[in-house]
């Protein structure tokens, strides 16, 4: 379970939501000048649940994410300068360039891939959760999805069979209320998430994904549990996508946020409210963590920068493993 | 005397032996499944590595990809070749795809064992040859074994091999019988040469190797000598085996049960024209189903299935006896 956030805790989630915040902002902006490339989909506003999930994982545990993965990436310890990389195509990247965004692998730190099609790494959880039983050891794995992958047949019979094997897997769903572009209420009666799983009596929980600690907290005990070799469980982080589906996104669907809501929303000031009223956080400490993520993340342009395309035959090398 | 089937059990159960991270999964799997391919191995190697799976062809599908992703090795069924459908989501942007998107460090080693083949009444949809599809996506390797022996063989090499491999069996073919010598592995991409011969080449798929050496008996009664050739292996595919009996034969026949438009049979004639041309001394025929769903009446299936009559036919047009 976790521990009651303390200063060294709520800093280090501090850093990590800055991190995400930083890069995706830079991304978004590499992007328009046609650095980075292809469908790019950023994580801006959702970063409580990329840091509340992923800094309480160990290396060997599984992360599955989908088509908006940067921040899930960076969370689980991928080098910002390798995710960079992957987006400009280039060799240093986390794929050698062969992946992109929305397919971003980094095994070493046990982030076993983002895929492209919604609802589609919900069963690949699952086995990796399989296999650590079979294997031995208390790994777990972790899938993030969307709200929109819950309407696919595929989360169903996934859904069915972790409860039925009671796999050691904790399905993670950043519910942002947006499936692509159109509101969830225009493609489902079912307004939570958590309750499409009741009937399977899949222990879950719906928290503010807005508020890191509360995800933190949820996830924190799903955890515990799940290193027993229990499972599955549903963690529903309520959140708001800040920017739109992808960038480009005219966003004609929705009214944009008003600056002062999102001031109330915005995960990073919460946690920054709550780390002045705790003490931890000192009045200079924000505007210099914002500012040590903005170089980090300015390193990793640089370094991606420097490294090369990767070479033409890289393409037909690799379709196989020898 | 060992049947197709038996073959297929056996080299299930060795793999099983040898290595703990062999485990296989599908429907009715711990009863052996509709012919039996798998059973006794719930009794020897209990439910947790043989696993029965509800008819969830997808999150099956998707969770041996992530089990491959995560140190097993599983064989997954899919009871009807025509049910890969279902699963194809899983098979071909995740199962064929990693190992290449994530710049060769993700390997999915992965067997999807399967049946195809029409000729016991089963209707459209029970009845299709479907391999053409699966050739068709980089990363996969697909195999088609024609006799126990093969049977055993090439399962065998594709459970050892690092990438996801579709093991296409024909249901017709399970209670066929012959004397196997163990000779162990057959390697994927090495083509057998069933029946010599100086007159033309057939190379056939799966059925219709038996049918294509019916019909060279048949020819030889009329001083045709007909070298048969089953690849085994569609994806590798032996090439230069085809192209070395071309060019001492010099006319082609191929030869499968899938519909010609489209099917695998086309892929073989172009690559042999190509690497050939020089050495033919008549167009490349194919033989194959017409273009249309596989019909239940028992006469029109009969009559929709090719066999020996159109394979020795194609031979006799492409050597000017027709």
């Amino acid at each position: 379970m976790a521990d009651a956030l303390d200063g060294a805790a709520g800093l280090e989630l501090f850093r990590t939501m800055w991190l995400i915040r930083a890069f995706e902002e830079r991304v978004g902006q590499l992007v328009r000048e046609n650095e980075a490339h292809g469908l790019v989909h950023l994580s801006v506003g959702q970063e409580a649940v990329a840091a509340g999930v992923c800094g309480q994982l160990r290396d060997d545990d599984a992360v599955y994410s989908n088509h908006r993965a940067h921040g899930h990436a960076l969370a689980k310890g991928a080098p910002p300068e390798a995710v960079m990389a992957e987006l400009m195509g280039r060799d240093g990247g986390l794929c050698r360039g062969l992946g992109g965004s929305m397919h971003l692998v980094d095994a070493e730190h046990g982030f076993l891939g983002a895929t492209g099609v919604v609802g589609g790494n919900v069963p690949l959880a699952l086995g990796s959760a399989l296999a650590g039983r079979l294997l031995g050891g208390d790994r777990v794995a972790v899938v993030f999805f969307g709200d929109g992958a819950v309407q696919g047949g595929i989360f169903v019979e996934s859904v069915n069979l972790a409860a039925l094997w009671r796999l050691p897997v904790i399905l993670v769903c950043e519910n942002n209320g947006f499936a692509e572009f159109t509101p969830r209420s225009a493609h489902t009666n079912v307004e939570r998430v958590s309750d499409v799983v009741g009937p399977w009596e899949v222990e879950r929980e719906t928290v503010d994904g807005n508020d890191v600690e509360a995800v933190r907290g949820a996830f924190g005990r799903f955890l515990a549990a799940a290193r027993t070799g229990e499972g599955p469980y549903l963690l529903e982080c309520l959140t708001h996508r800040l920017r739109g589906h992808y960038e480009g996104d005219p966003q004609r669907y929705r009214e944009a946020l008003a600056a002062e809501e999102w001031q109330r929303l915005d995960p990073i000031l919460r946690l920054q409210r709550r780390g002045a009223d705790d003490g931890w956080l000192d009045e200079e400490a924000p505007a210099r963590l914002e500012a040590e993520a903005r170089a980090r993340v300015e390193e990793a342009v640089e370094a991606a920068r420097e490294s090369p395309f990767p070479p033409a035959s890289l393409t037909t090398e690799l379709v196989y493993a020898p | 005397m060992t049947t197709y089937l038996q073959a297929i059990t056996a080299t299930l159960a060795e793999a099983m032996r040898a290595d703990p991270r062999v485990f296989v999964l599908g429907e009715d799997v711990a009863e052996g499944g509709p012919w039996g391919a798998t059973a006794g191995l719930a009794e020897e190697f209990g439910a947790e590595r043989v696993r029965d799976t509800p008819i969830s062809e997808a999150a099956i599908c998707g969770i041996a990809v992530g089990a491959a992703q995560s140190g097993l090795r599983p064989v997954v069924e899919i009871m009807f070749v025509d049910f890969v459908t279902l699963a194809l989501d899983q098979l071909v942007n995740q199962a064929a795809k990693a190992h290449f998107m994530s710049g060769g460090r993700l390997t999915v080693p992965l067997v999807l064992r399967t049946q195809g083949g029409a000729g016991q009444r089963g209707g459209a949809q029970h009845s299709q040859s479907l391999e053409a599809w699966l050739t068709h996506v980089p990363g996969l390797k697909v195999a088609m074994p024609s006799t126990a022996a093969d049977a055993a063989g090439l399962l065998a090499s594709a459970i050892a091999d690092p990438n996801p491999v579709v093991y296409v069996e024909n249901k017709t073919l399970y209670f066929r019988d012959e004397e196997v010598e163990d000779d162990g592995p057959v390697p994927l991409g090495r083509a057998r040469v069933v029946r010599p011969g100086r007159d033309a080449t057939v190379v056939a798929l799966s059925r219709l190797v038996h049918e294509s050496v019916a019909a060279a008996e048949e020819l030889a009664g009329e001083g045709i000598e007909v070298e048969v050739i089953d690849p085994r292996t569609l994806v590798p595919l032996d090439l230069d085996a085809i192209v070395e009996s071309v060019s001492r034969t010099h006319r082609l026949v191929v030869a499968h049960e899938a519909v010609v438009h489209g099917g695998f049979g086309a892929e073989i004639a172009a690559q042999a024209q190509a690497a050939a041309f020089d050495e033919l001394d008549a167009p490349v025929a194919r033989v194959g189903a017409p273009f249309a769903p596989v019909p239940f009446s028992p006469p029109l299936e009969d009559a929709y299935l090719p066999g020996r009559a159109e394979v020795a036919a194609a031979v006799r047009a492409a050597i000017g006896r027709g």
